[in-house]
């Protein structure tokens, strides 16, 4: 089967700027891969450009069998994306974004309730106007939009930030649900301890390349943190710091 | 296409109605326009009636902005324009859904100036078909051009100083023809009207045009 992401010697520019100066990486179906890096190193910039957001400009860069140095814009529809900025109408309520964005790809409205429940906005956060909900309800809501879409590569981007500790559990039980139905997930993180035990690989970025890579700690997570209340998942998570 | 604009139309209309940034302050700017212009006219009611058609549509045309400003705030975030890109919606139908919320915003702000203009400066339509053509080939053209110029200034810190730059002079013939419009249709020189109609029609057709090809490489551009 082909890799998922492949990318080699690739480069992106953002304006003059070399957000990425030549990244080798790829990303087999089902895999969980943590990018880490300190500010600038290209996380975010790596995260865009497999979106089909920050477009390749030279070298190979291929996602879920789309070459996006040919057309970077058809990737879009078949990848999820939570970024820094979460993609919601402050005006809107919860329900209302995510089943614009189930809409906008003539997907079941089913999806979007659905995809609401399992975040845990329910009742009357499920109505409010996301501009009147806090940073961390914005971020469930923002992770239904992206649940409701089912696609085959996520793409998170600091998705632990603003997450309580019950919030940051979800996200991770999220994850590995999406991964046994088959997506697979590039994760970029400021927080290993957070991150590092979902993962199957850890790869380190710094100048808009991969300068490292090692193993993370998803499988021994899994198999340690026994099910139960969720707020103690997240504390035993936790231990299994690399 | 037409599933998208239907969609992003319904999204804007519904965030409007929400905010209600058209109705406690594009429509009371409108107004205040007219009023203002006719304190700057005088008391001279016949000054104030040849000035009317004129002054109709400066307000449209100065309200048009604040809506298409407002239009594109609401995709200005970086998350929600992402969001609209990642969305999979053709970027022709976000700009024909576009379109058609600004658009259905400045009908219902013409009524409002249809009546403010009615009532300030004691006029009668004559020919009201002639008129309310003018209105809506104006219509089209207007949030066509102003989708479109908002699309181009989107990206831009500098956005809400430089949109009027961009579109006000692209909107004076706007101005122009549906002044001329509403002059003959205030006169009954059903003839005098009709000319000037040329003028909005190839308008609004080219702004509609150029906007559904233009609109996504825009709006990658942003």
């Amino acid at each position: 089967m082909a890799p998922v992401v492949q990318f080699r010697t690739a480069v992106a520019l953002a304006g003059r700027f070399p957000a990425l100066a030549g990244v080798d990486l790829t990303l087999e179906q089902g895999e969980v891969v943590v990018v880490v890096g300190a500010n600038g190193a290209g996380k975010t910039s790596l995260l865009r450009a497999c979106a089909g957001l920050l477009p390749v400009t030279s070298g190979q860069a291929t996602v879920l069998g789309v070459d996006l140095t040919a057309d970077h814009t058809a990737v879009r529809r078949y990848v999820g994306l939570l970024g820094h900025a979460a993609p919601l109408y402050d005006e809107l309520s919860a329900a209302e974004n995510v089943r614009f964005a189930v809409r906008a790809l003539g997907l079941p409205a089913e999806r979007g309730e659905d995809a609401l429940q399992r975040v845990g906005l329910t009742g009357r956060l499920r109505t409010t106007p996301v501009g009147r909900l806090s940073a961390g309800q914005r971020r469930r809501a923002a992770l239904a939009a992206l649940l409701a879409r089912r696609p085959a590569l996520w793409l998170l981007d600091e998705p632990h930030a603003g997450l309580d500790a019950s919030s940051r559990v979800l996200l991770g039980r999220l994850i590995g649900e999406a991964v046994t139905d088959g997506a697979t997930v590039l994760l970029s993180s400021h927080e290993p301890q957070l991150s590092v035990p979902l993962a199957d690989r850890v790869v380190t970025m710094g100048g808009g390349r991969v300068t490292g890579e090692e193993k993370g700690g998803r499988r021994a997570t899994l198999t340690a943190v026994p099910t139960g209340d969720a707020d103690q998942r997240g504390a035993l998570g936790s231990t299994h710091v690399a | 296409m037409w599933h998208d604009a239907v969609l992003v139309a319904g999204k804007d209309l519904r965030i409007e109605a929400r905010s209600r940034v058209a109705l406690w302050q594009v429509v009371p700017f409108a107004v205040l326009v007219l009023v203002l212009l006719a304190f700057a006219i005088g008391p001279d009611q016949t000054a104030l009636k040849h000035a009317a058609p004129g002054i109709f549509w400066v307000a449209l045309l100065f309200s048009t902005v604040l809506a298409i400003q407002r239009s594109v705030a609401v995709e200005s975030g970086e998350g929600t324009r992402d969001g609209l890109r990642l969305s999979g919606m053709d970027p022709a139908g976000v700009f024909l859904g576009k379109a058609a919320a600004v658009g259905l915003q400045l009908l219902a702000l013409q009524v409002v100036l249809w009546a403010g203009v009615t009532f300030l400066f004691d006029v009668r339509v004559q020919v009201v078909w002639l008129a309310a053509t003018a209105c809506l080939l104006a219509t089209v053209g207007l949030a066509c051009a102003g989708v479109l110029y908002g699309a181009l200034s989107a990206g831009l810190r500098v956005r809400d100083t430089l949109l009027p730059l961009l579109v006000l002079p692209v909107l004076a013939p706007v101005l122009l023809a549906g002044s001329k419009v509403w002059q003959a249709a205030l006169s009954g020189s059903v003839s005098g009207g009709t000319q000037w109609l040329k003028i909005l029609v190839p308008f609004a057709v080219i702004y509609l045009v150029v906007g559904v090809v233009l609109y996504g490489p825009l709006q990658e551009a942003a």
